[in-house]
């Protein structure tokens, strides 16, 4: 892995660090801090894996948004999911890491062990191969993921209408990063100095739909990469621009992401998709045209057109502060249900339920962050 | 004997980490209601999974807290007894003689059943010769039972009995006792075989977690993650081509040249389902300590990484069939390594971490880049990520 070595140097991490922690001083007053939110859901498993929150200064604080896709897919889809894969012939087929994502009543995990044939895949063409090799079963795919995986559930739909595989289905649940995004500016009691931005999704949509961003919501935002690296260098990115009185976005991920993003991907997208009037997101409630559904082209495909599919929506428990955690109003432990009704065995909200979830990472690790940590500086 | 020489080196090394601890609170303050918050969360984490499952799922066979939760709450619930409730890879039972034999058994249900470097004829040998190995004890005598599908193939089932017979030679095993049973067709997937083994202890041999003390080193014997990655890929829906032999090997021999050089070695486990992960936060809980590994010293294929990276899977998650993690105290370190080294299954064996007091029954990874992390049990397998 020597591609990826060199995004991992401890040398220049301690140069990127002291940067960080030289800029930052001269933007906040000692004890205060600046809030940056990583939207994407890779960067919050980059953070974590490669323990960079410890290596920053406190001056400078991550918070954790609402890019994990798994975790936003609301408990009644996920009911809807299961409900499916349980109706008799069915070969239910889903990504590894939804099979734990609870609904109301249980997850696919469980179903599984109940009887249902969950089988977990790689990619939705594994799963359109599935659907061909068993003419006689009715074969779904889960689809769920930001414009990132969108593309190769349409190209999988392309295909099965190519060949005809009429076996084959998808319950699709893509959704689209602009909305919660908007979603979370939108909230007045945000309390958000700049952002990180999403780098594998804006490799198909590009820089462009972040404009709005600076533009009106005067928050500077820095399309990042997914190495320790990339990300300290986001923030040393971020906090020139508060230095410099600049708000606009920047792109630290060059290597991959082009402003117009890709436009082959962005056709095929048009092509298979159409916005959803409105989606519901775990914690975050209903957002308008945030997620995609089949378009009519390819509603013999849809799967919740092909199944009874109970459409029940499970409501968060009032008591979830999911959306003021995501926003950066509180922190995980302030929430009324953290770590007594919530916690990641029985979680409630999105934060809780993915191990990179805010709440979840803060339970299993905020003794020690706290404990540990503080001493990195030179005096 | 050497119990007061060891705890004062402990003691003195960790001197100032507890300086720095004390400085931290210095900056405190207004975080009351935060502490009252993590102390609930700790008392909480430290009780022993509980069981809130009414259907078996695949997270109870998977060796992470699902499966600590289910052999807590059914197994070791009904059967209880002292030898038991060490809950080790193995009995160590005392004979009226005075020697101790060691007593294991493991079952195999691997899929595929030939996979690049073995089979489930080898799994099935070497996993029960490694864990009696693990409690220190040179194995002997294995028996194997079969639970076979109607309509398998015999020809199929001769190559998976000549594994067995080859792995038995290899480790100085005999295969002395055996049972066969045939299962309507469904009602298995091919083949499943139990063995179990004993072996005699060795006097003087004592390896238990709680023996571990602050300062002892923690040491690997090899590369890690090669056997559960190789067994992925030959599941063959990954779409990678590579080809990583699983590292199956029986460990006896291994063993016996590492207690012979470090005579002291507290604790061996062999890091199979669950894999470095699991059994580290196993023993930070037992003998309450912390377990801090070096990520910059961890012996990891370039291939076995680079398919973790694609899976979004942690190979300190990942099993090994043919390594064994040992904790030996630090001033045996030297020579436990080069006994490893010198025999031809621990050539890269190395020092990964060492055992600290603070903070116990937590398992730390000291990042590469220079930050660290906490590295928990996992509720069930390691699910691939999706982005």
């Amino acid at each position: 892995m020597r591609v990826v070595d060199e995004y991992r140097d401890p040398a220049a991490a301690r140069v990127a660090v002291e940067q960080i922690e030289a800029l930052a001083a001269g933007l906040v007053p000692d004890g205060e801090r600046l809030k940056f939110m990583e939207v994407c859901g890779g960067h919050t498993h980059t953070i974590y894996k490669h323990g960079i929150e410890n290596v920053l200064p406190e001056s400078v604080e991550l918070v954790h948004g609402p890019g994990c896709p798994v975790c936003v897919i609301p408990m009644g889809r996920v009911d809807d999911a299961i409900a499916v894969a349980e109706t008799p012939g069915v070969i239910f087929t889903s990504f590894g890491d939804m099979m734990r994502v609870p609904g109301g009543d249980g997850n696919l995990l469980e179903a599984k062990a109940r009887g249902a044939d969950v089988r977990m895949v790689y990619s939705p063409l594994d799963a359109l191969k599935i659907a061909e090799a068993n003419p006689d079963r009715q074969v779904v795919f889960f689809a769920v993921g930001f414009e990132t995986t969108a593309p190769s559930t349409a190209v999988t739909l392309m295909k099965a209408k190519e060949r005809n595989v009429r076996n084959f289905s998808v319950f699709c649940n893509h959704v689209t990063i602009v909305p919660p995004l908007k979603a979370i500016l939108e909230s007045p009691d945000l309390r958000l100095d700049g952002f990180l931005g999403p780098g594998h999704v804006s490799t198909v949509i590009g820089n462009r739909p972040y404009r709005f961003v600076p533009g009106v919501y005067k928050k500077p935002l820095v399309t990042a990469g997914f190495e320790p690296l990339d990300i300290l260098q986001s923030i040393v990115m971020l906090l020139r621009q508060l230095r410099d009185g600049r708000c606009e976005v920047e792109n630290q991920y060059t290597r991959a992401v082009h402003d117009e993003g890709n436009p082959r991907a962005l056709e095929i997208l048009a092509e298979v998709f159409e916005l959803r009037p409105h989606f519901e997101w775990r914690g975050l409630g209903f957002i308008s045209q945030s997620a995609l559904k089949l378009n009519d082209d390819f509603s013999d495909w849809d799967a919740e057109l092909r199944f009874d599919v109970p459409g029940v929506r499970v409501a968060d428990p009032k008591a979830c502060q999911c959306g003021e955690v995501l926003k950066g109003v509180i922190k995980p432990w302030e929430c009324k249900v953290f770590g007594t009704a919530c916690t990641p065995e029985t979680p409630i909200g999105t934060c809780m339920v993915s191990s990179e979830g805010a709440c979840a990472a803060y339970y299993n690790y905020g003794r020690f962050t706290r404990a540990q940590t503080i001493p990195v500086k030179s005096a | 004997m050497t119990d007061g020489d060891d705890h004062e080196g402990g003691a003195s090394e960790d001197r100032p980490s507890e300086h720095g601890a004390s400085e931290d609170h210095g900056h405190d303050g207004d975080f009351s209601r935060e502490d009252v918050v993590l102390e609930r969360i700790e008392a909480f984490r430290r009780r022993r999974p509980r069981l809130k499952d009414d259907f078996i799922n695949s997270a109870h066979g998977a060796g992470g807290k699902a499966s600590a939760a289910l052999i807590d709450a059914v197994f070791v619930e009904a059967f209880r007894n002292e030898t038991l409730e060490a809950m080790s890879d193995g009995a160590v039972l005392p004979l009226p003689s005075g020697d101790r034999i060691a007593f294991s058994t493991d079952s195999f249900v691997v899929k595929p059943r030939r996979f690049p470097g073995g089979s489930i004829g080898d799994l099935a040998v070497n996993g029960t010769v490694n864990d009696i190995s693990m409690m220190g004890a040179s194995p002997s005598w294995i028996s194997a039972a079969f639970v076979i599908e109607d309509g398998f193939s015999i020809d199929e089932l001769r190559e998976i009995v000549a594994d067995m017979a080859t792995a038995a030679t290899k480790a100085g095993v005999q295969i002395v006792t055996g049972d066969t049973k045939v299962v309507n067709k469904g009602a298995a997937d091919g083949v499943y075989i139990n063995t179990a083994g004993v072996g005699v202890v060795p006097a003087g041999v004592n390896l238990t977690a709680k023996s571990v003390k602050p300062g002892d080193k923690v040491l690997i014997s090899g590369y890690i993650g090669d056997h559960g990655v190789s067994v992925m890929i030959a599941r063959g829906d990954l779409g990678l081509d590579s080809d990583i032999p699983s590292d199956t090997a029986p460990l006896n021999e291994l063993v016996e040249k590492l207690l012979a050089a470090a005579p002291n070695t507290r604790f061996l486990r062999d890091p199979t389902r669950g894999g470095v992960a699991t059994v580290c936060n196993e023993l930070a809980r037992e003998a309450e300590v912390a377990v801090v590994l070096q990520e910059s010293s961890l012996p990891i294929r370039g291939v076995v990484n680079g398919a973790c990276e694609i899976l979004g899977i942690d190979p300190l998650y990942v099993a090994n069939e043919g390594k064994l993690l040992a904790i030996v105290p630090a001033e045996e370190t030297d020579a436990a390594l080069a006994a490893l080294r010198a025999h031809p299954l621990g050539e890269a064996a190395a020092v990964i971490g060492e055992i600290r007091d603070d903070p116990p029954g937590i398992v730390v990874l000291n990042t590469g880049f220079g930050g660290n992390r906490i590295v928990d049990m996992l509720v069930g397998d390691p699910l691939p990520r999706i982005c």
